[in-house]
């Protein structure tokens, strides 16, 4: 089983860093995020949202699935340690 | 149930009484990290940071048992699952209002006040979401790390 695991971890790790192989390359000034993407939240976030701070604008809005399961991963990580230790009094008895 | 402000013998007077002092001014600070999100850095992943580590604060100069008279484990359970509904919840809604899931501008057709606002209005209201999960989580955490699960004494 535990082969099974490292096999797995092992096949999506280097699934994983052959997709990096088609990243346009760091700082690009020609990549889409760049061209397109950074411009459109510079220029229209302030008029689109009326949030004086883009970051916040990017990260309620725009990206708001990040944000959403990024709370997600903090409530199960509580959730997780929460299973693990958590015991009664009245288990111990 | 233990007085905040009675001394036993044996807890430093100097590290309880400047815990006494300072956590409502982190307490006031965590919210304004959070409401001000808008305007300046923070948000509230921040806040709720700087909301949980006042109970820790306080757990670590008193016990844990001290911090569950300010937040019982009912009230944190209950800040923690309210905090994901209401991110999630405000997703939802504005899909059920017609527009995409986590699109707040859909939300004007529940209280019109203009789309662009709503956007403004949606980001504050996941943010506050985000800041009661994030509280309560920190402070679950430390209270089952630190008291092995008990969540009695504590360190």
């Amino acid at each position: 089983m535990k082969g099974l695991a490292l096999l797995a971890t092992m096949v999506t790790g280097a699934l994983l860093l052959y997709g990096t192989g088609d990243f346009p390359p760091w700082g690009d000034p020609q990549d889409p995020a760049s061209t397109y993407l950074s411009p459109v939240y510079i220029e229209k976030a302030v008029e689109q949202t009326h949030v004086p701070n883009i970051v916040t604008a990017i990260l309620g809005d725009y990206r708001g699935y990040d944000t959403m399961f990024e709370t997600v991963v903090i409530y199960c990580a509580g959730m997780a340690v929460l299973s693990v230790l958590r015991r009664n009094r009245e288990d111990e008895e | 149930m233990r007085d905040i402000n009675e001394h036993t013998p044996g807890e430093d007077l100097i590290i309880k009484t400047a815990v006494r002092l300072m956590v409502p001014f982190a307490q006031l600070f965590g919210l304004y990290v959070i409401v001000h999100g808008h305007y300046s850095p923070g948000g509230g992943f921040q806040g709720g940071v700087i909301l949980g580590a006042a109970f820790i604060m306080l757990a670590l100069a008193f016990d844990v048992k001290t911090s569950q008279q300010y937040m019982t484990i009912r009230v944190n359970t209950v800040f923690n699952n309210l905090g994901a509904a209401i991110f999630v919840g405000v997703g939802a809604l504005s899909a059920i209002f017609g527009g995409l899931f986590l699109d707040y501008s859909a939300l004007d057709k529940l209280i019109p006040m203009g789309p662009v606002e709503w956007r403004s209005f949606g980001i504050f209201l996941v943010e506050v979401g985000v800041g009661f999960t994030v509280m309560s989580i920190m402070v679950l955490l430390y209270w089952n790390l630190s008291s092995g699960g008990a969540m009695d004494e504590g360190l």
